[in-house]
């Protein structure tokens, strides 16, 4: 704690130098925890799901659909405990850049199958199922757009008939179990059956009785319809999100390239600042080391002024870009519901910070300890 | 037994391909509580000598005690440890950090120490005031005159109460008002401090203050 006083006036013997280093350094960090964030979230909504649950789908793709009649087949193969259905249907709510999941789902089938995810109340529940307008909601949902239970609101969807309002009225709102999103929006199926002609199920939900028959399952159902106009692919609902998540591309390895380059960016930057830094002060060096700071104190010196540049940086960068997706509920333009900074990625972003000065300030350190005394002196005088 | 004892000290630095001698096989005695002062031409090897005595270079050849401790046989972490306990240096150009205040600049070599802070205080005032700038202490070496920032110097020199002072033309970048200041001041840290000082200086007058004088000239040393 003696030295700093010492750490600190070198620190600010050059504000304008430190300020716009720390910024570089904030800036950097920022943008770091930000790509981090888009990845957690992806991966995050590529986790939902569960090994025990299957989802048979066209197999061509997930926006073409499967009919109604595979259904009675379905609950016959062995193996499969349950089938329920849904279809995505993509609301919106006033802005279509507040994105949430929203699916038109057998109501029976969902509440089944889905009850170890969600708690509702069972009056809720009942409500839900006897109302062919109701809506079930998860709690973030409700946080986030101010709803209240019973109150009546006005969607769109992005493909059923765009211009078409559809009122819904909520009747249940759902608690999720961890693991689960809080943000999903329910439906009824017969909703959108009767309003959109020739509506078919986007996909069937299967419960196995056994996750271990997954593999059995799955190739029984495609075999059998292997050679039929809708063709299924059936995979476990886990598999069947990750498919999802993957239509985004890369995303994983983009991020982590684009901030790979901004680290080094920076510790470039920060590197050359303490350089500058140390070169200017290389006198004040050689008159510590006659006063008879030793090498080992000198380069520490050195180390902790660099590491207290970008772990202030970090701290700006790693904070800022917190509260700030936190105070504007940030959901990239609704393509990440979701969306939060979460503690490990602020961990991860500190240790980053304090790598970067150790690494920024290894060589000047060096230097400062190695400096020959009499050679500098001679120099300055 | 003297404070300090020179044996065969030699200094040749190497540029290049080309070996430039110094000095050849000095020998220097300075006892407890002289006063003594290293005069000769410009490139005559005296600050090279000061620095040698200091431990912030290295011989070619010989060897340099202090108070019975061999400083050419020191690593450079014994040398650090070393001259933070025995030795004061004072500088032409005083090199008195600019970031810190008169009062921070004395404070530098008692860091090194385990004193408290309090004691850290109070070692400081001492020293501020035995070089008669303790009104100053708390002015940044901008704020101060050339005669001033000198006194801090000598009061960071003191501070840690060294075995030997080392002093490298005190007194070339003053002038001759401050320059005689310093002189009387160094004077008085000899003779009622006791303070054993080497100083190397061209200025004849400069010399007079001191109890002998040696001529260091083309590699040569004498009386």
């Amino acid at each position: 704690m003696k030295y700093a006083r010492l750490i600190w006036v070198n620190l600010t013997r050059n504000k304008r130098r430190t300020i716009l280093t720390t910024l570089s350094v904030a800036a950097a960090l920022f943008l770091f925890v930000a790509l981090r964030s888009v990845n957690t979230t992806l991966n995050e909504a590529r986790d939902v799901g569960s090994e025990s649950r299957m989802v048979v789908r066209n197999a061509i793709s997930v926006v073409f659909t499967v009919p109604e009649a595979y259904y009675s087949w379905l609950t016959t193969v062995p193996g499969v405990r349950r089938v329920t259905w849904g279809n995505w249907f993509h609301g919106i709510y006033q802005d279509p850049r507040d994105f949430f999941p929203s699916f038109a789902v057998d109501v029976d089938g969902y509440l089944d199958v889905y009850s170890n995810e969600m708690e509702i109340p069972e009056d809720q529940k009942e409500a839900w199922r006897r109302e062919r307008t109701a809506a079930l909601v998860g709690t973030g949902l409700m946080e986030r757009f101010g709803w209240r239970l019973g109150q009546t609101i006005n969607m769109t969807s992005m493909i059923y008939s765009p211009d078409q309002p559809w009122p819904f009225t909520i009747r249940g709102v759902y608690t999720p179990f961890p693991g689960w999103t809080d943000e999903a929006f329910y439906f009824h199926y017969d909703y959108l059956y009767e309003m959109v002609e020739q509506v078919q199920p986007g996909w069937y939900v299967l419960e196995l009785e056994d996750p271990s028959l997954a593999a059995t399952v799955a190739s029984t159902i495609d075999e059998h319809y292997e050679n039929s106009r809708y063709a299924t692919r059936t995979e476990t609902e886990h598999a069947f999100q990750s498919g999802m998540i993957s239509m985004y591309g890369n995303v994983g390895l983009l991020m982590n390239a684009v901030g790979m380059a901004v680290f080094f960016a920076i510790l470039l930057v920060a590197a050359n600042a303490m350089m500058m830094a140390a070169r200017e002060r290389a006198s004040e060096v050689a008159v510590l080391k006659t006063l008879g700071f030793s090498d080992r104190l000198l380069f520490g010196l050195v180390l902790v002024e660099a590491a207290t540049i970008t772990v202030i940086g970090g701290l700006l960068g790693v904070v800022g870009a917190k509260l700030l997706f936190e105070g504007t509920g940030f959901q990239g333009a609704g393509f990440l519901p979701g969306f939060e900074v979460k503690l490990s990625t602020a961990m991860y972003g500190m240790l980053i910070a304090v790598v970067l000065g150790l690494i920024s300030g290894l060589v000047p350190a060096w230097q400062a300890a190695r400096l020959p005394v009499a050679h500098t002196l001679r120099r300055v005088a | 037994m003297a404070l300090l004892q020179v044996r065969n000290l030699s200094k040749v630095y190497q540029r290049d391909s080309q070996a430039i001698p110094v000095f050849e096989d000095i020998d220097l005695d300075i006892d407890t509580g002289e006063f003594l002062v290293l005069m000769g031409p410009s490139g005559s090897g005296k600050t090279t000598l000061l620095n040698l005595i200091a431990g912030l270079d290295e011989p070619t050849t010989g060897t340099i005690t202090v108070g019975g401790e061999e400083v050419t046989a020191m690593s450079r972490r014994q040398l650090a440890a070393w001259r933070s306990n025995h030795v004061g240096f004072i500088f032409q150009l005083y090199n008195l950090l600019p970031v810190l205040t008169a009062y921070q600049n004395v404070e530098l070599p008692l860091l090194l120490t385990h004193l408290s802070k309090k004691e850290r205080r109070q070692h400081v005032m001492t020293a501020l005031d035995v070089v008669g700038v303790s009104d100053r202490a708390d002015h940044f070496p901008r704020q101060l005159s050339g005669g001033q920032e000198q006194r801090v110097a000598i009061g960071r020199a003191i501070v840690s109460d060294p075995t030997l002072i080392l002093a490298d033309e005190p007194t070339g970048d003053l002038d001759a008002k401050s320059a005689d200041e310093i002189l009387t001041l160094m004077q008085r840290l000899n003779r009622e401090f006791e303070k054993t000082i080497l100083l190397v200086t061209h200025d004849q007058r400069a010399a007079e203050r001191g109890e002998a004088i040696m001529h260091l000239d083309k590699g040569v040393l004498t009386r």
